[in-house]
């Protein structure tokens, strides 16, 4: 008896040892990331980054202004696109098809296109706009975002529509309500917090997505907001200037490194809140 | 709670049974059988639910008495694989073929359920919702209505200076009678509560016994209950059901008083269910 109580409390030990070693080290690279790109970007954050546009080879000065900029149009297009499609989508699976095969395997599909590698998807809008139109666009850019973005909102709204009570939908339905307004002001609205962080989530992973940029988007060292141009954008200047023998480059690129660590910490802490604060309940 | 017949003479109800002693009948309910897929959780159950007065429906779990409630107003046929057969004739007319749009058939039988389900809305648009969905009316008018249905549920005095307040943040009892009110403002003629009380604490069932006792004045209420004293206390009919089947139906007090079959004996005395 009792050496079965030892060995049942060592193994205890052990197991707790390990789940508390593995957590440090997980622990241990997320904050040796963070703290890399604040010691070498955020000196290097200063006005001009915000005012001024990338400067050329060689150049001294300069800024991420058209970065900055190209990279909000890019997001901007990404969601205008795949939030409400991805909303609709989710909402479909989750109120229509949640009991039919067809709903089965658009979900399965669905996960599918949600772990599919960013450069494939980067591939598929160079060959459908980039290729055809006959040059690189910040709108093929924000295509390909979308297209990420998309899979990320299915299944957010599908989880959190799913986890509204039915006994919710039964007494709308009770009460004669027709089944659209049901899912628009009854369900929609039970799970609106967690399909807004859904949506942030996602922006929040496309926000540092590169590869596909380089099929469409591209770059641009100008100041553009043209949809039908190539783009600046701050993943391709990061990974342009960090890959570049100049010094100031290198330090911009890890500005905007620490610029876009702090958005998307900004974005995952608003999501929480979201989330924390409310919810989907009967 | 008397047995006494009463008559009562409402132009839109169907059939008079008066040698049944029930008054009008509202909802005749005719062989009715109800199939979840394969399993069949009612057999060939036959009803006359009286015009204007509580009926109770009482019976150990799993019995079918929620089952039965869900084919009043259609609602199981959100739900592809259940299906009824027979008859459920309402004001002359088998809602169960009936082609006309089912809303308005459910805007005419109103049902409130165990769990307490307010939208995630402001008290306000809990009721407003409801109204709007029958209704095209002003502001005003429908303040107006608002404030009768939180009354009639006596919950006006609760909750009349926080309208703009979520109804979850309401105690469970207020959510409770806050769907009743729902449930009264598009003036249903028929009120269906499944164990409203059952998630309540002691003075909320009161509260809520006392508006049952109240709504009978205007509209047929059909109550499932697991307490035998509730029953007793606000129902003029109670109907036993076992295993799919109703046993025995008849006054409340004939039920309670001198059961005519054993089962409904040993479940009303404790010794099953
Ligand atoms: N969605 C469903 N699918 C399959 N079977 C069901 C479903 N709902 C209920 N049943 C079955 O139908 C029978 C009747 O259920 P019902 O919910 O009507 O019982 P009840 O009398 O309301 O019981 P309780 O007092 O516990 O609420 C039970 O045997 C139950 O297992
Ligand atoms: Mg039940």
């Amino acid at each position: 008896m009792i050496s079965r109580y030892r060995r049942r409390r060592l193994l205890n030990a052990f197991n707790l040892t390990m789940a508390v070693l593995a957590t440090v080290f997980g622990v241990f690279w997320l904050v040796w990331i963070l703290w890399t790109t604040i010691r070498f970007g955020a000196g290097a954050v200063n006005l001009a980054l915000f005012t001024r546009d990338t400067p050329a080879p060689g150049a001294s000065g300069g800024g991420l202004r058209n970065a900055f900029v190209g990279s909000l149009i890019l997001l901007g297009m990404a969601v205008a696109i795949g939030a409400p499609v991805g909303v609709l989508a989710g909402t479909w699976l989750a109120e229509f098809a949640a009991r039919r095969r067809l709903g089965a395997v658009v979900r399965f599909l669905n996960d599918i296109l949600l772990s599919a590698p960013s450069i494939v998807i980067g591939l598929f809008a160079y060959a459908i706009i980039v290729d055809p139109s006959g040059r690189f666009s910040a709108y093929s850019g924000g295509v390909a975002l979308a297209l990420i973005l998309i899979p990320v909102v299915v299944r957010t709204t599908d989880e959190m529509l799913r986890l509204v009570p039915g006994s919710l939908r039964e007494a709308a339905i009770a009460l004669g309500t027709p089944y659209w307004k049901l899912v628009t002001r009854i369900t929609w609205k039970a799970a609106a917090s967690g399909i807004l962080t859904g949506i942030l989530l996602g922006i929040a992973r496309i926000s540092g997505e590169t590869a596909p940029l380089l099929f469409t988007a591209l770059n641009n060292q100008f100041w553009s907001t043209d949809l039908g141009h190539p783009i600046a954008n701050l993943p391709v200047v990061i990974f342009q200037f960090a890959m570049s023998p100049y010094s100031n480059w290198q330090s911009m690129a890890w500005a905007g490194a620490f610029i876009a660590v702090a958005f998307i910490l900004l974005l995952n802490l608003a999501a929480r809140m979201l989330l924390g604060r409310r919810r989907p309940r009967a | 709670m008397s047995a006494t017949p009463r008559i009562h003479t409402r132009s839109e109800s169907s059939e008079t049974v008066a040698a049944a002693g029930i008054g009008t009948v509202k909802i005749d309910v005719r062989e009715l059988n109800f199939y979840y897929g394969r399993f069949q959780a009612l057999k060939n159950v036959s009803i006359e639910i009286p015009a204007r007065q509580v009926t109770a429906f009482i019976g150990p779990s799993g019995c079918g008495k929620s089952t039965l409630l869900r084919t009043f107003n259609r609602m199981f046929e959100i739900y592809p694989d259940q299906r009824a057969e027979g008859r459920i004739v309402v004001d002359g007319e088998d809602i169960l073929k009936s082609r006309r749009d089912v809303a308005l058939i459910r805007a005419r039988i109103g049902m409130v359920f165990q769990k307490p389900t307010p939208f995630p809305m402001s008290i306000h648009e809990n009721i407003a919702f409801g109204i709007r969905l029958y209704e095209k009316l002003s502001k005003a008018e429908i303040a107006v209505r608002v404030e009768s249905a939180l009354t009639r549920a006596a919950l006006w005095d609760e909750v009349k200076d926080k309208l703009q307040q979520t109804g979850t943040s309401l105690s469970g009892g207020q959510q409770q009678r806050l769907c009743i009110a729902r449930a009264v403002a598009i003036k249903p003629e028929i009120i269906l509560l499944d164990e409203p009380c059952s998630a309540l604490d002691p003075i909320s069932t009161a509260k809520v016994e006392e508006l049952i006792e109240e709504l009978k004045n205007d509209y047929t209420v059909v109550i499932v209950t697991h307490n035998m004293q509730q029953a007793a206390r606000v129902s003029d009919r109670t109907a036993f059901m076992y295993m799919g089947e109703l046993v025995e139906y008849g006054p409340t007090e004939g039920i309670f008083t001198k059961p005519a079959r054993k089962q409904t004996e040993d479940y009303i005395t404790g010794r099953f269910g």
